[in-house]
């Protein structure tokens, strides 16, 4: 792929197709984790960490094991052993060697070895067959779009609270839902930047 | 059959119905609800893979060690989730090109991991499947009766056969409408339950029904618990 292609990749990745407004990955969190702003963050920052080095390593592990072995059909059950053993060793090694990182990300890691973001674009990746430059981009643009999602969600929630006036059928998960489809609404709007 | 085994098929399809009242595996119910074949292909699938999946760990739920039992759940569900994906393949090949993506990401849907937690890990080999069944059947309820909303409003079709007179709104079939379709569903089932209790004289509020993450079975393992405490220690 051509420079020009990663970078349409990279913000049609992050925009047009975004992971929680357009794809639907991801989205327990999106609910769960998004009534404070800086709640909100942390997980975005864990997911992006934790997404770009998921990639990595499912895209070796299937390129380099179950590609020579043609054991393609294992994929399910290959990556979400990868995945699940690479969030242990990140959060070991991160408790070792950067404690600061540790206390902000820490707690999210166990939090995203059922995500389905991470399997999702470790799947979406092999799926359109990208090279390894190609599935970092996306996994990187994938990423930076929850962050971005997820962070607007929680401003939005952290207003919404304030409102004394919502029935209570609506309060909390109810209007957050449809709050969600508002803002997958304004994304589609980015859908004509890119052909 | 007795009244507890019928009482464990009933609780999975109204008082604990995965969807509805528990909020979780919201991925797959947002995303396939955009037909009602859709809605039904997909709780199939997650059905099979909850009946085997509870009915497997309940056998092992006596040699399996404590400090690993996560993984091992999850290599017996992405197991049957790969038998179900070539079942797919071969039987419905359509369906499984719309479901797409879907059908893998069963593995990491928190409802099959959950009751493998909760029920199966603690119950014997036929409370399990029974509790399977019912799970799956609210499962594939909830998945139809949106997936029905969804492709009548947004298509004028059920089933690909045209119902209504009136222009469709594509909306409610492209990503935003499932938000939006979920989110007043919601708010519908709550309403009801609130004027439920109130005829029944429980008070003018009902408690706060648990919901999303906080009564998930998986809660404890992935952190959410842990969540909460910092933020209350941080206030």
């Amino acid at each position: 792929m051509t420079m020009t292609e990663l970078f349409l990749l990279f913000i049609s990745s992050i925009f047009v197709h975004n992971i929680l407004l357009s794809r639907f990955l991801g989205c327990c969190p999106f609910m769960g984790v998004s009534s404070k702003l800086k709640t909100a963050q942390g997980m975005g920052a864990a997911v992006v960490f934790v997404i770009v080095l998921a990639s990595l390593m499912t895209w070796l592990t299937y390129n380099y094991l179950l590609v020579p072995l043609h054991l393609e059909y294992l994929y399910t059950l290959s990556f979400i052993l990868v995945i699940a053993a690479l969030v242990q060793f990140v959060e070991l090694a991160l408790k070792k060697l950067n404690p600061t990182l540790y206390k902000s990300l820490g707690i999210f890691l166990p939090l995203i070895t059922t995500n389905c973001a991470v399997l999702g674009v470790a799947v979406l990746n092999m799926n359109e067959g990208y090279g390894l430059a190609a599935s970092l981009v996306n996994a990187l643009g994938s990423s930076l779009g929850f962050l971005l999602a997820i962070s607007l969600m929680a401003g939005i929630r952290e207003r919404i609270e304030e409102n004394e006036g919502m029935p209570a059928a609506l309060k909390g998960l109810p209007m957050a839902l449809i709050t969600a489809g508002l803002m997958s609404i304004a994304f589609m709007g980015f859908t004509g930047i890119i052909k | 059959m007795s009244q507890n085994n019928f009482r464990i098929i009933t609780n999975g399809i109204l008082s604990d119905n995965p969807t509805f009242v528990q909020c979780i595996g919201l991925c797959p119910t947002l995303a396939v609800t955009t037909s009602v074949a859709n809605g039904l292909g997909m709780g199939i699938a997650a059905t099979f893979v909850l009946i085997a999946s509870n009915a497997v760990i309940s056998l092992l739920r006596k040699i399996v060690p404590d400090e690993v039992r996560i993984p091992i759940f999850i290599v017996v569900i992405a197991g049957f989730v790969t038998v179900i994906e070539f079942l797919m393949k071969g039987f419905a090949p359509e369906l499984n090109k719309s479901l797409g993506i879907f059908i893998p990401l069963i593995v990491v849907n928190c409802i099959i991991l959950a009751r493998a937690e909760a029920f199966a890990s603690k119950n014997g080999v036929f409370a399990s499947i029974l509790d399977g069944v019912g799970m799956g059947l609210g499962f594939t309820i909830a998945l139809m009766f949106l997936g029905s909303i969804r492709e009548i409003l947004g298509a004028g079709t059920w089933f690909g056969n045209p119902v209504v007179s009136f222009e469709p709104a594509m909306l409610i079939v492209l990503a935003p409408g499932g938000f939006i379709v979920l989110g007043c569903c919601m708010a519908a089932f709550k309403a009801i339950q609130a004027r439920a209790a109130k005829m029944k004289g429980l008070g003018a509020t009902p408690a706060e029904a648990k919901t999303g993450c906080g009564c998930c079975a998986m809660a404890k393992f992935c952190g959410k618990n842990e969540l909460e405490k910092s933020e209350c220690e941080a206030k």
